[in-house]
């Protein structure tokens, strides 16, 4: 359990300040005892106890993601879930929701327990979803209950749509009762099959066969629908479209229990960067136009879109080093996370650092419903926290990666932002 | 004839070159088009110099057409073809890569049934590599001897309304040629039934028309595409039926059409389809002018590129 | 560069050493029966015209005239480099049974020479094979000899023979560039 005192710190606590402008917000020293915060003032000593300056850095509370892919069980050569653990520990994460789509897939408690208990030993947080149906299969409902009680607290088929709508129903119905958040992977496969980017002029430059984005609009669309009648809690993965938008806007409005993420690559990278057919550019949903990049910007600052969340899926680099066509979708995501929002949001899009850290981790805990410890910078809580240096400029490169696969599609791109230190658990990292 | 000199490594497509690359490569050709009729019908440009053919997609017409203009320039040549997708799955690009590098080949010519396979492996290669049809992408060389055969029967590109008919959506002898042609200066017309156009494609500067009167009727050039029937399953049009009833070259629907037109077809031909045997065999027809060109520009192509092998790629 | 020029044939001097040649050509092959005539691309096409003109002035009727392109027989095409340009070849008439007159303007290393018998052999084969240059410079890399010379010219490898010609170059005549500044 460490011991630590970071001085002279400007404190972004998003459940406190997240409108405050940055000259305001107040800069203190944060005492951490035994893993917990347990002073924050001025003037703090501590003898014999580790100590960090943190003069013109910023102390946000540590980031929580809604959509990690730690591929293991089944699929451990991509990614583990230390190695993930690791990774997330990097990009100033300290909690990740564990995407199912493993082999064999989370449709069990054993494969649940398993998960959670190797996360203890990074320490990282995992709170694992389970899958909607038996297998991913989109037959039969898996057992929800069970999989609850081994400690899921949401229900995904993430990487597969629930095309059923019956059965789409019947879930969100039984996840409802269970407090289960319903996480929907929105792409009507019929839709986009075969397709491996966004459909439009630049899949006609390319000669690539597209995905519409009606295919991921008609899904969402439709799940908007099923959430009204079922009153599920209905998040909706990885919004890519302006049309996503509208609906979701409509469908808040109505005060519908919906909420919804969008990846940093999404608003990070448009379309236009497959020129050279870069496999590490390829994922579902496909990269968009930088029109649809505008209006995912302006929903993220609207509050329309709740969180930032990575879609951290690994591939190996054998996986992708193949023709466009046939490489799988997927890219990492956070080591990059906190460097895109930065650069795309703060430094070119005039946020405030509350908001900032409000996306990265006070919202997405809200819709775990851990806002009591994720989140926040409290006295009291367990100290869970990044400690980052908002304008230094860094070059991601695949060597500096912790993350078991180099799939991203951020490459060689600079960045301003970067994570210097992350506690999680009563545990230091620095990097 | 321009003294322009060519410079890249590879042909990759049309999209990226200019369109005084394009002249290079017409003109350059032009001067390879009598070795084909010599009695020795062979020149020692490519002496010394190995070319593989790696055909990872069934091909017959633009493989004999490659593998002659090599060895009419003198080449080694390997013939690698793999049909189906076992190919994929066994060998990866990077192996594949390693490979042709250890056999010390010198220009690649590669025909994948996935677009932009070429420039991936383009990047890893020091041997230069043309592109002889990837996916639903490009097909330089075909839109090239296109070109030339248009330039030998209307002595002129610029100007000149050419009209493609077919399925668009998934030819990559359709993208070539309008890539090629729109830098020279040409009105390209892209006619077919509105499932088979790619979404976007008028941005490219390119008229679009389901009428195919409307297509025909101002067309210097008419280039049609093969049909594949598999269209059919796949929900693009109802049947080949309604198909041909629609969008068939036949001597009525060329009534309408100006009375130099010429009918090209990259072949191989489907006759009663899209083009009935009359008009294949007709006075209009130049699709056997396309097949005799295509070696000319195909020898245009290694030659020019076997000069910048082991160059490094651009960008 | 200009000033570094130095005139070693005049308009007149041209124009008489391609009548001597012409001359030449007709003795050595009492007259024109079985003959034809090839330039090499680019100015040795232009002295063919121009021998084809005085030979039809002097007999009384043309000989058959053809163009040559060497490039596709160069000697260095493996090496890397942008490849020149490709010029068409046109010979009207089969070379085999005929004494070919080949026409360049200067005789250097003999490699152009050397391209040029294989490019016309690949024809046909010719009885005989005759070579006709404006300028011998010497420095021969290959066992070639030129059968008709217009001036046997002593040059430094470093300098450089330019041979204008008014198809082209407004003006005839041929000048030696100094290498120093080359």
């Amino acid at each position: 359990m460490i011991n630590l005192l970071i001085k002279n710190v400007k404190i972004v606590d998003p459940a406190k300040n997240e409108k405050t402008a940055d000259v305001q917000l107040p800069v203190a020293d944060v005492l951490i005892h035994e893993g917990k915060i347990t002073k924050i003032g001025s003037g703090l000593n501590a003898s014999g106890e580790k100590t960090l300056d943190g003069t013109g850095k910023c102390l946000m509370p540590g980031f929580v993601d809604l959509h990690t892919h730690f591929r293991e069980p089944g699929f451990e050569a991509k990614e583990t879930i230390v190695t993930g653990a690791h990774a997330g520990l990097k990009g100033g994460y300290v909690a990740s929701v564990s995407m199912p789509n493993t082999f064999p897939p989370c449709d069990h408690q054993g494969v649940i327990d398993n998960i959670i208990r190797k996360a203890k030993e990074v320490p990282y947080y995992i709170f694992p979803s389970g899958t909607i149906s038996k297998g991913r299969e989109g037959k039969e409902l898996s057992e929800m209950a069970d999989l609850k009680n081994a400690g899921i607290v949401a229900v995904t088929d993430d990487g597969d749509w629930v095309g059923d709508a019956l059965l789409m129903r019947r879930a969100m119905e039984y996840a409802s009762m269970l407090d289960l958040i319903v996480m929907s992977h929105c792409e009507d496969r019929r839709l986009s099959a075969g397709g491996v980017m966004n459909e439009g002029l630049t899949s006609t430059r390319l000669g690539l066969k597209g995905i519409t984005a009606a295919s991921e609009e008609i899904a969402v669309a439709r799940d908007i629908e099923l959430a009204r009648l079922t009153g599920a809690h209905l998040h909706l993965c990885h919004l890519s479209t302006a049309r996503s938008v509208e609906l979701l806007a409509r469908a808040k409005k109505e005060g519908l229990r919906v909420t919804a993420e969008v990846t940093p690559h999404h608003i990070g990278v448009s379309e236009e960067i497959i020129e050279g057919y870069n496999t590490n550019a390829k994922m579902y949903p496909p990269l968009r136009t930088n029109q649809d990049i505008a209006v995912l910007k302006q929903a993220l600052k609207d509050g329309l879109i709740d969180c930032i969340a990575t879609d951290h899926a690994p591939h190996t680099p054998e996986d992708k080093m193949c023709e466009f066509d046939v490489a799988p979708f997927g890219v990492i995501g956070l080591e990059t996370a906190f460097g895109i929002v930065m650069s795309e949001l703060y430094h070119a899009g005039g946020w405030t650092l509350g908001a900032i850290a409000a996306i990265m981790s006070r919202n997405p805990a809200v819709i775990l419903k851990k806002e009591e410890r994720f989140g926040l910078i409290r006295e009291g809580i367990e100290a869970n926290l990044a400690l980052v240096d908002p304008s230094l400029e860094w070059t991601v490169t695949s060597e500096e990666l912790r993350s078991k696969s180099t799939n991203s599609c951020f490459i060689k791109r600079k960045l301003k932002g970067k994570v210097l230190a992350t506690v999680c658990a009563g545990q230091l990292w620095e990097f | 004839m321009s003294e322009f000199r060519w410079h890249r490594k590879d042909l990759l497509g049309l999209r990226t070159l200019e369109a005084v690359e394009i002249r290079h490569i017409l003109d350059t050709a032009k001067s390879f088009q009598d070795v084909s009729l010599r009695s020795v019908k062979k020149v020692p440009a490519l002496r010394g110099k190995t070319v593989a053919n790696l055909f990872l997609e069934p091909s017959t017409r633009t493989r004999v057409s490659f593998e002659l203009a090599e060895k009419r320039l003198s080449a080694d040549t390997i013939q690698i073809q793999k049909t189906g997708s076992s190919m994929v799955k066994g060998e990866t690009l990077k192996d594949m890569c390693r490979n042709i590098e250890s056999l010390k080949v010198d220009l690649v010519v590669m025909r994948h049934s996935f677009s932009g396979a070429p420039f991936r492996l383009a990047r890893h290669l020091k041997a230069s590599v043309i592109n002889a049809g990837d996916g639903i992408n490009e097909h330089p060389t075909q839109a090239l001897l296109d070109m030339f055969t248009v330039l030998e029967k209307k002595g002129k590109i610029e100007g000149l309304n050419i009209t493609f008919i077919g399925d668009i959506l998934h030819s990559r002898v359709a993208r070539s040629n309008i890539w090629g042609l729109t830098k020279l200066g040409a009105n390209v017309t892209v006619c077919g039934p509105k499932t088979l156009i790619p979404v976007g494609i008028e941005k490219l500067g390119v008229r679009v028309t389901y009428d195919l009167n409307e297509a025909v009727e101002q067309a210097d050039v008419i280039n049609l595409l093969r049909i594949q029937l598999e269209r059919q399953s796949e929900s693009f049009f109802p049947s080949i039926r309604e198909y041909a009833t629609a969008y068939q070259i036949n001597k009525n629907v060329l009534k309408r059409a100006k009375s130099d037109v010429v009918i090209m077809h990259p072949g191989p031909v489907n006759r009663g389809i899209e083009i009935t045997s009359d008009v294949v065999d007709g006075p209009y027809s130049v699709i056997l002018d396309q097949v005799t060109n295509g070696i000319a520009v195909r020898m245009a192509v290694l030659f020019l590129l076997c000069g910048t092998a082991g160059t490094e790629t651009e960008e | 560069m200009a000033d570094k020029e130095r005139k070693v044939l005049s308009e007149a001097d041209v124009q008489r050493a391609l009548i001597r040649i012409s001359h030449e050509i007709l003795e050595r092959n009492h007259g024109i029966k079985n003959l034809v005539i090839v330039g090499i691309r680019t100015r040795g096409v232009f002295l063919a015209e121009r021998l084809c003109a005085n030979i039809q002035t002097i007999e009384g009727s043309k000989l058959p005239l053809g163009y040559l392109d060497i490039t596709l027989y160069r000697d260095d095409l493996g090496e890397i480099g942008p490849r020149p340009v490709v010029k068409q070849t046109e010979l009207p008439f089969d070379p085999t049974g005929k004494v070919v007159i080949l026409v360049d303007d200067v005789l250097y290393t003999g490699r152009t020479i050397r391209a040029a018998l294989d490019a016309i052999i690949d024809f046909g084969r010719p009885k005989a094979i005759q070579l006709a240059v404006l300028i011998d410079r010497g420095h021969r890399e290959l066992p070639i000899k030129a059968d008709y010379v217009g001036k046997n010219l002593p040059t430094a490898k470093e300098e450089q023979v330019i041979v204008k010609l008014s198809e082209t170059d407004q003006t005839d005549e041929v000048v030696i560039a100094g290498g120093s500044n080359e």
